[in-house]
């Protein structure tokens, strides 16, 4: 990593994220003026969002680690399908997934048809532990994803010492699983507690009542309704400074895992005894349930109302291909720069913390005096969706990254490789896996998204979550429901695609 | 090189006939783009007469249609803007930004007297709670008989909606200071709070409520588009609250004259007769074969309720309030 332009390319990425970030801030901040100060309803939002987030990332890991310990060491028929499945609600656009959350949860849903004959009311969907539900069951995948990955990244050298040595469960645990959670669990908290701030459709509709207000919801108000930019912009900046400040307390716990390195070969754990078995089979069967059913309600809704699909579901997908394929591409491009070094990681985290209207806005505001918007509407969506999808792709790629350096670092450098071949002989090789979930998670991510476009659209140039949300707004509720089948199925076939290809790196 | 030579010369030709023909840009919210809504219908009648082009620009709902016209400060493309309600014209009036309409307009069919110099209507309708007949057989008949009721309604937020600030001012119309209480005796009532219409109407058609905010018109929607008769509005004793629908062109347009011309036309029977199974709404000006067949079966508001846009955007902020400090406790 000696040669200059490998030094600098990684350092220009990390500032044009940081300046695509906090640009348009800025720009927001400087149209609107004096620097408004916030309000007690504005510090009540803050209060809940960061309350609601915290929760739900931890309960997000918390329920990931056993999923993801479960999958690590059980060897099943259908297991590859299992685990791509899991990750469809991640990848579900927010009110496509709350409908699902309904059609099960709510008053008239599955669980309370089930409950009525016992003479049990329904469930409480609504309130808090609506908000944190939805948010576990969007999140729980990616976070099952990257503890996965962490076991799957565990030296197989290691696990064979392990057995060889006869090691008891529980020294097992203490030597290798336990570092590797250290190093993986922070950055996964991070990563969900960043995604929950955000939150804004989801948490209003299922948190019951203004008690449930977002920032993104103030931001919303701001400066849709008031055209109080100033504000705005504030309470954008405070969300960035706060969540900026606990994603650098969550790095500071992350320990590096101290694992010596491998050459790459997969082992897995392998212990045994019927209740073990039966205990991660319990673990997977409920899990799989709380993940599936109410995407099979979502895809039921929209089974039944196939008949009355409208014709513009196709260009809209074709658009909506356009948009993700190169926003993947490029999010991962800039992973794989940005993973590098710390200091690049905290710059490529910075998407996660910022309002998404907020960042709309400020680039309508800087884009508009130089072309029209809806000229430049698809270019702007897919960029902005690149640096949306960067901080997955960095979370999911950094730690493998991490692994390879400390493992063949030293001898790359001893044999004295140009950087170039560095990367094409060990370091691409070996970061295939997560490379593929991570161009499936953002392109999926690009498919379900709805904030960049929305400002930019043009009449027709839908994609397929402006469709749908089109659709609802005109009545055409079920014709909606069918369009969001559509857009499931194509969020997940690319999500699918490039997950299934980069875990062919295990056969 | 000779395909190369054809298609310049075939991108200047194309070039030439589009400098000819005047544009006119109308910004206007989504739902009344889409194939479903009363853009495609409007834009055919309204381009046969006028031998220009008119380009609708959707730029999310009728809030963000105002941040859109701030936003772009009068340096923007469009000429018209279209989907304002009257909570919102006082605020676009300070703006500045909008030009007298200059036009005498025909007869209205409004319940009020309309005499605004900027702003002219083109649909309007009332709020209220819609139920399913079946379900809801015997629904409240005013906000007090809804809170002592154990009728579950969702309805929108007043600071991302504009039906959710039309509840709102609704109530504040309907009972001044009583407001707070009306709201604290209502929460109780309310599943959720949806940030838009279409998240709470998606909720009442799944079950999740026994009553939705949305307009006495709906009704009509799921009468005529589904055959389905068992959706109702609910008659309050206290008054129906009023969304007047409105248009006005920018002090900015590129084509002033176009502009006043799309605002004489929208008073006329190409774009009236298209609004109410398009929009939903009713027309500002009744089309001469009289409203659709199944309008007849809607609710009529005795009482109407509407704040005048100033007194609207005086009320607003105070009435929001009201609204949060009631809820969220």
């Amino acid at each position: 990593m000696a040669a200059g332009g490998v030094r600098w390319g990684p350092a220009a990425v990390a500032a044009l994220v940081a300046a695509a970030v906090l640009g348009p801030l800025a720009a927001v901040a400087l149209r609107g003026g004096e620097v408004a100060a916030l309000a007690p309803a504005d510090w009540a939002a803050l209060r809940f969002t960061l309350a609601q987030a915290a929760v739900s990332a931890a309960l997000s890991v918390l329920l990931a680690v056993p999923v993801a310990r479960a999958l690590a060491r059980r060897r099943f028929p259908g297991r590859g399908l299992f685990v791509t499945l899991t990750g469809a609600p991640f990848i579900l656009p927010g009110i496509v997934a709350v409908m699902g959350l309904v059609a099960v949860f709510g008053r008239s849903g599955w669980l309370a048809a089930g409950l009525a004959p016992l003479g049990l009311p329904p469930p409480r969907l609504y309130g808090a532990q609506g908000v944190v539900l939805a948010h576990v069951f969007l999140n729980l995948p990616l976070a099952v994803r990257m503890i996965l990955n962490g076991w799957a990244a565990i030296p197989g050298e290691r696990l064979r010492l392990a057995a060889a040595l006869d090691l008891p469960p529980g020294a097992v645990v203490r030597h290798v699983e336990v570092p590797m959670l250290r190093a993986v669990v922070p950055g996964a908290f991070v990563a969900v507690f960043l995604i929950c701030t955000t939150s804004f459709a989801v948490a209003l509709t299922l948190g019951g009542g203004p008690a449930a207000t977002t920032v993104e919801l103030a931001v919303f108000h701001a400066i849709r309704f008031e055209f109080d930019l100033a504000r705005g912009a504030a309470l954008a900046g405070v969300q960035v400074m706060l969540c900026t400040a606990a994603a650098a307390a969550a790095g500071a716990l992350a320990a590096p895992s101290g694992l010596a390195g491998g050459l790459g070969r997969v082992a897995a754990l392998r212990p045994r005894g019927a209740w073990l078995a039966a205990q991660d089979a319990a673990v997977l069967v409920s899990a799989g349930l709380f993940l599936a059913l109410p995407i099979a309600a979502v895809l039921a809704g929209g089974a039944a109302a196939l008949p009355v699909l409208p014709d513009a579901v196709w260009p809209a997908a074709a658009r909506t291909l356009v948009v993700a394929l190169p926003s993947a591409a490029l999010a991962v491009a800039g992973a794989l720069a940005l993973s590098g070094g710390r200091r690049r990681q905290a710059a490529g985290m910075l998407p996660l913390a910022a309002s998404p209207l907020a960042l709309g806005t400020g680039l309508f505001l800087i884009v508009f005096p130089l072309a029209d918007p809806a000229a430049v509407a698809l270019p702007v969506t897919v960029a902005v969706n690149a640096i949306l999808a960067l901080p997955f792709a960095l979370r999911l790629i950094a730690p493998a990254r991490a692994e390879v350096a400390a493992a063949e670092g030293r001898l790359a450098r001893s044999l004295g490789l140009p950087p170039a071949a560095v990367w094409r002989l060990v370091i691409l090789p070996r970061l295939r896996r997560p490379i593929g979930l991570a161009l499936g998670l953002a392109a999926a991510l690009a498919a379900g998204d709805l904030g960049a476009i929305a400002l930019f659209a043009r009449e027709g140039g839908e994609t397929l979550p402006l469709l749908v949300q089109r659709l609802m707004a005109a009545y055409r509720m079920e014709a909606a429901a069918a369009a969001a089948l559509v857009l499931a199925a194509v969020s997940f076939a690319l999500f699918a695609a490039f997950d299934l290809w980069g875990r062919r790196a295990d056969a | 090189m000779k395909t190369a030579f054809l298609a310049a010369g075939l991108a200047l030709a194309a070039h030439g006939a589009q400098a000819e023909t005047r544009v006119l840009t109308v910004l206007t919210y989504d739902s009344f783009v889409t194939e479903w809504g009363p853009g495609p219908a409007v834009e055919a009648a309204f381009e046969e007469r006028c031998g220009c082009d008119l380009r609708f620009v959707p730029a999310g709902d009728g809030a963000a249609l105002l941040a859109r016209v701030r936003l772009e400060a009068g340096r923007g493309a469009a000429d018209v803007v279209l989907g304002l309600d009257t909570n919102l014209t006082a605020a676009a009036a300070a703006t500045g930004l909008f030009a007298p309409h200059g036009l005498t307009p025909p007869a209205l069919d409004l319940p009020v007297a309309w005499d605004d110099p900027l702003f002219l209507p083109y649909d309007w309708g009332w709020f209220a709670f819609v139920h399913d007949t079946a379900r809801l057989p015997d629904p409240p008949r005013s906000f007090e008989a809804l809170a002592a009721s154990d009728v579950r309604i969702v309805i929108q937020d007043p600071r991302s909606s504009t039906p959710g600030l039309g509840l709102v001012l609704w109530v504040e119309a309907a009972h001044g200071d009583r407001a707070g209480a009306i709201w604290a005796d209502l929460a109780d009532n309310i599943v959720t709070v949806t940030p838009g219409w279409s998240e709470a109407y998606g909720l009442f058609l799944a079950g999740e409520a026994d009553m939705v905010l949305s307009y006495t018109t709906s009704p009509a929607y799921h009468l005529i588009a589904e055959g389905d008769a068992t959706k109702a509005a609910a008659p309050f004793d206290e008054g129906h609250y009023m969304q007047v629908e409105v248009a006005g062109m920018l002090a900015s347009a590129r084509q002033p004259d176009l502009a006043r011309d799309f605002l004489a036309f929208m008073l006329t029977e190409g774009f009236q007769a298209t609004i109410p199974t398009t929009n939903w709404m009713y027309p500002a000006v009744t089309p001469a074969a009289g409203l659709p067949e199944g309008f007849g079966t809607l609710h009529r508001p005795a009482k109407t309720l509407l704040f005048a846009p100033d007194e609207a955007e005086a009320r607003r902020a105070s009435a929001i309030e009201t609204w949060r400090n009631a809820l969220a406790r």
